[in-house]
């Protein structure tokens, strides 16, 4: 269970990593050993019913949680709580009301010390990436929620993270915007080239973003199965209807019945 | 039979009205109360040592408003709920975003504060007098007794509603512990702060009145009380009447300062 599909190097190797949550009265096992290795510019998506603990391994990923046992490596190098190597996008909005969209992506950069040309420089990148130059000096309660959360994954991005983390970030939308905010992810990360650990329970959603698949069960949260994602590389709409699609559809839907 | 066409009910609950039918019911809310007085003071009802006559009073307003004396009574008055409210604020607001942001904090501040603010600041007068004398800070140490607990309490509640998502997120980019602190909890909390400042401004004119029981003579709590000895009701409501203007007046600058300040809320 230590195989990166792209077959390059790894950039996060997780091992053994468990996660008990103790209280007085009980014990709640939400992660039980966990073995798994991410490669350099891979898009892996965890799927899982609620309360597989994949919320959980993103949030001991991105360091807001520490695990019981287990290591985790970034490049070789154990993490030590949250930093900026690795960037999160959170299922609720989280965009810094007070901030207009584009300190909101220069956040980041701003904490850095990055002089301010250079800063608008790269937010300048980013707004075009994520299609939304003319809303650059709006305030985020002005925007959609999608438009919301592209601004979000252009903040975490354009901190130049090793990883993005991305836990359920289009759960809030509706089907129609769920599936440009998937178009207009994949362009993205096709220019970035980061690593990408997406979590969601849509397995549609699995399917046409990532290379590689984990599903998760519950009690206790463990990988059930691993699945490298039989799809071309470049995705459009009509990827939706291919019949390894479909045929790979009805494969992952049957194993999340369990 | 009548089919029941059923009518929607005129008051609908959070249901908007338009600006100029919430103005003009303003308007009236203030005229039924002053058509009031003046019924009730014209026909005799009540004794005008009682219940002046609202012309009477708006004359003695106009009076004394050409008075300098009066606006120094009007200048210490501000001056006073001025400096215990910012004192107040000043030390209450720094104490309070610590015991919110932080359990230990709320551990060793809270309960304290929690038990000392039930004790009336009224009854702390004695104690005042004994402390700082019947001075200025006298007047200015009770407005911040009664209004300090106060604020670190809210201050606290204000700082522990801000979602930790976006705490977690600055931790994501880079941030420290001290700079999530600077950089997101503190512009989070900070409409919510303005806000609070504006309800704890009403209670500290409240105090004001109470501080200026105590031995002086200058001040708008002194001209009331002084006009009472007198038992001149019409400047009684003279210093009612301008105590509510200042406090209508402090409570409009907050909330053109809130518009101004946070056009993301």
């Amino acid at each position: 269970m230590t195989s990166s599909a792209t077959g390059t190097e790894a950039r996060i190797t997780i091992a053994g990593l468990g996660k008990v949550y103790r209280s007085r009265k009980s014990e709640f096992e939400a992660l039980r050993n966990i073995h798994l290795s991410i490669g350099k510019n891979e898009f892996l998506t965890l799927i899982g019913p609620s309360g597989c603990g994949k919320s959980t391994l993103l949030r001991v990923l991105a360091g807001l949680e520490d695990a019981t046992s287990g290591t985790i490596l970034i490049d070789g190098q154990p993490i030590g709580g949250p930093g900026a190597d690795r960037g999160m996008v959170f299922q609720s909005y989280t965009l810094f009301p007070w901030l207009t969209v584009r300190e909101n992506i220069e956040y980041g950069l701003k904490l850095n010390g990055v002089p301010t040309l250079e800063r608008r420089r790269v937010s300048d990148r980013y707004l075009r990436l994520i299609r939304l130059e003319p809303f650059a000096k709006a305030y985020p309660k002005q925007l959609s929620g999608g438009m919301k959360q592209r601004v979000a994954i252009a903040r975490a991005l354009a901190n130049k993270p090793k990883v993005l983390l991305m836990d359920e970030p289009f759960g809030a939308l509706d089907a129609q915007t769920k599936q440009e905010m998937q178009q207009i992810l994949l362009d993205v990360w096709e220019k970035e080239k980061t690593t990408v650990v997406f979590i969601t329970h849509d397995i549609e959603e699995a399917l046409f973003l990532s290379q590689r698949i984990c599903v998760m069960g519950a009690n206790p949260g463990r990988i059930i199965s691993e699945h490298i994602v039989p799809l071309p590389a470049e995705r459009t709409e009509e990827t939706r209807l291919l019949p390894e699609f479909t045929a790979m559809k009805r494969d992952l839907a049957a194993l999340l019945k369990h | 039979m009548k089919a029941a066409a059923r009518r929607r009910p005129r008051l609908q609950i959070f249901k908007d009205i338009y600006p100029t039918t919430f103005t003009a019911l303003a308007v009236s809310s203030f005229a039924v109360i002053l058509a009031a007085w003046l019924l009730v003071s014209h026909l005799g009802l009540v004794d005008p040592v009682f219940l002046p006559k609202p012309q009477n009073v708006l004359a003695e307003l106009i009076r004394q408003l050409g008075t300098g004396e009066y606006w120094r009574h009007i200048w210490i008055s501000v001056f006073r709920v001025s400096a215990g409210f910012l004192l107040a604020c000043a030390a209450g607001i720094p104490i309070g975003i610590f015991a919110g942001a932080f359990r230990a904090g709320s551990a060793v501040i809270e309960p304290p504060m929690e038990f000392i603010r039930y004790m009336p600041a009224v009854a702390f007068i004695p104690l005042i007098m004994v402390w700082v004398g019947i001075g200025e800070w006298a007047k200015i140490l009770l407005i911040f007794i009664g209004c300090f607990f106060q604020v670190v309490l809210m201050v606290a509640d204000i700082t522990r509603r801000v979602n930790p998502d976006l705490l977690h997120v600055s931790y994501t980019l880079g941030a420290s512990r001290w700079q999530s602190i600077e950089t997101v909890l503190i512009p989070a909390i900070r409409p919510e702060l303005v806000t609070m400042m504006r309800l704890i401004l009403g209670w500290a004119w409240t105090y004001l009145v109470v501080a200026e029981l105590i031995a002086v003579n200058s001040g708008l709590g002194y001209a009331i009380m002084k006009a009472q000895r007198f038992l001149n009701t019409e400047q009684i409501f003279v210093g009612i009447i301008v105590i509510g203007l200042l406090g209508l007046i402090s409570d409009r600058m907050f909330a053109l300062l809130h518009k101004r300040l946070f056009p993301w809320v």
